[in-house]
């Protein structure tokens, strides 16, 4: 049974199709990679996905139990997280806090209004071990908003990660990072455990090609192909719609 | 790992730390009750304003939810607190006072719903709505409140039975003193619990916190809730110590007044409200002093200036100030070595 399941999902923005018909089976464990042109409502999908949007039609199953009618932040408890294109991070809280908030969050401690955070070895110990992996420890007391930007992109991915999702939808993570904190970003990701399912959305085709085990390419708001890394880049008809984009790019 | 882990929880813990600068804050304000024993009166008020404060600063400084409305549970304690006492209904002060905080919290949590949805717009204009129906139901039922007249014949029994509120307001300054303590002290275990945490990262992104799980909703409620119960205990105080209650605990003023505190003392450290009352209450004497007709033009005047100023920029002094002390005080008294290279030292 696939993890993440869409049947005939749609999104209507007045007379605008955003999203048609789309039929998405994400397996438990892969590394599955969306793609697809400028506006062809990969955004869309995912806001449709994490329960940003409400879809116009159709259905969304996680592990077999349709979501459709559920909020983000519950979403998020049934084991779906995401990061953002955009940085959504929390600008004056430090890295440390800002993780140590997901980690009690999760652990049921986010009502808990007496106990200062930190007390519990169980948060202490799994903030430790998130700041180790997404390699913030030398900035963790920095308050996010001077963080570099390879730092608040890795803590982009670190708080999606402390939701300890069993699907982790990851949005352009790779957008904007400078060559140089390219590789550390990278790495990082490839090293995410192999029991998160990890669904990409990426620009970024050396990325998709070097992760992703399955692709989909999403065009026009409809699934267009959808495979095997090789069978995709062979498919004249991506090929076409790409070579198009960036014919009509070029002139 | 495992020295990492311990860095967290030691890093986490100190955040929540009492600064030194609190701790001679506090030891101040107790002080004052034998320094100043002429200025109960102010000192009094002063107490009631920056509990007041507090209540707004828990929603406004840390869960960015803007009110022109806290009036409304000020004065709904306020009346309650005297009609409990005015009938023998609850006439232990301190049971008194707590029940009147539960009655404002529970119209806190009633009204919290439409402050949930909408702009900072729309919130001040429900806030404020919400108190002027209010005041107008107290004055409407003239017949239990006493109408413009306001509450009269309220008697306040001792505290404990024993404590008796006396002439020249020393145990009523005691009282409200420690009451506001009290209050302070719950404020500042939310603030640093992972509850005060999640508010922040409402207040910060909203988009993100739903995102990572929070039930924003929830806790926008329940921090509304906790604040109207807080401005709810400093209204019963109000009536408590004066033994009276008027319409204009309800009024537009009062509210205004409160956002005029917070803009002098700064929102989302706690002690803004504190300060800001504090200088807002004897800015007002000292003027009124020497001008008693029109020392609302100096106020007007101080406000623009520290608009024009800014407040960041105050902020920023303030900052300053606490780095130098701090680096004086790590100067002074070497704390445990563990916390330098858990801290900024490394790097």
């Amino acid at each position: 049974m696939p993890i993440l399941q869409t049947i005939g999902l749609e999104k209507r923005f007045g007379g605008i199709l955003a999203a048609q018909n789309v039929n998405l089976a994400v397996e438990p464990g892969a590394r599955h990679a969306l793609i697809g042109p400028n506006g062809a409502g990969k955004t869309t999908v995912i806001n449709l996905l994490t329960g940003v949007l409400r879809p116009s039609g159709g259905r969304i199953e996680l592990e077999g139990r349709d979501i459709t009618g559920l909020l983000p932040h519950q979403r998020v408890r049934l084991g779906m997280a995401r990061t953002f294109q955009i940085n959504q991070l929390f600008l004056d809280l430090t890295p440390l806090e800002s993780i140590g908030l997901v980690v009690s969050e999760r652990l049921g401690s986010g009502t808990d209004w007496w106990r200062l955070v930190g007390t519990k070895a169980a948060v202490t110990n799994e903030i430790a071990e998130i700041v180790e992996r997404f390699h913030l420890a030398d900035v963790m007391h920095e308050p996010t908003a001077i963080l570099p930007y390879g730092k608040q992109r890795l803590l982009e991915i670190a708080l999606a990660f402390a939701c300890r999702p069993r699907l982790l939808l990851l949005d352009e993570p790779a957008a904007g990072v400078p060559e140089a904190e390219r590789h550390e970003l990278l790495a990082t990701i490839a090293a995410l455990p192999k029991d998160v399912t990890v669904l990409l959305i990426e620009h970024d085709m050396d990325l998709v090609f070097s992760f992703a085990q399955r692709i989909s390419v999403l065009v026009n708001g409809a699934l267009f192909v959808d495979g095997a890394p090789d069978e995709v880049a062979r498919d004249p008809r991506v090929k076409a719609v790409y070579l198009g984009e960036e014919l009509a790019a070029n002139s | 790992m495992n020295t990492r882990a311990d860095d967290v929880a030691l890093y986490l813990k100190r955040r929540a730390r009492w600064s030194p600068f609190e701790i001679a804050f506090w030891i101040f304000a107790f002080a004052t009750i034998w320094l100043f024993p002429g200025k109960y009166l102010i000192l009094k008020d002063t107490a009631i304003l920056a509990l007041f404060a507090l209540s707004l600063d828990l929603i406004l400084g840390y869960a960015g939810i803007i009110s022109l409305g806290q009036a409304a549970f000020f004065g709904l304690a306020g009346y309650f607190s005297g009609l409990v006492a005015k009938y023998g209904l609850i006439t232990e002060p301190v049971i008194a006072l707590i029940c009147a905080g539960v009655v404002a919290a529970a119209l806190g949590f009633v009204t919290s719903f439409l402050v949930l949805r909408g702009s900072d717009l729309t919130r001040l204009m429900v806030t404020l709505g919400v108190s002027l129906m209010l005041g107008e139901l107290a004055n409407r039922y003239s017949n239990i409140t006493g109408g413009a007249d306001g509450l009269q014949g309220v008697e306040i029994e001792p505290i404990f039975g024993r404590f008796r509120f006396d002439l020249f307001g020393h145990n009523g300054y005691v009282y409200c003193l420690v009451v506001l303590f009290i209050c302070f002290v719950m404020a500042r275990r939310i603030i640093y619990s992972p509850f005060g945490l999640s508010l922040r990262s409402i207040k910060g992104n909203t988009l993100r916190a739903s995102a990572i799980g929070i039930p924003v909703k929830w806790r926008l409620v329940s921090i509304y809730t906790v604040a109207a119960g807080f401005a709810g205990i400093a209204g019963a105080l109000l009536t408590q110590t004066t033994a009276f209650c008027s319409l204009d605990v309800f009024s537009l003023e009062r509210s205004a007044d409160l956002l005029l505190v917070l803009i002098i003392g700064g929102t989302g450290y706690l002690y803004g409200g504190l300060i800001g009352a504090v200088i807002y209450k004897f800015l007002q004497d000292w003027i009124a002093n020497l001008t008693p007709q029109y020392w609302q033009f100096w106020i007007g005047l101080v406000l623009v200036v520290i608009v024009l100023i800014g407040r960041e920029r105050m902020a920023g002094w303030i900052r300053t100030l606490r780095a130098v002390l701090a680096r004086l005080g790590a100067r002074l008294g070497p704390r445990s070595p563990a916390l330098g290279s858990a801290g900024t030292e490394g790097h």
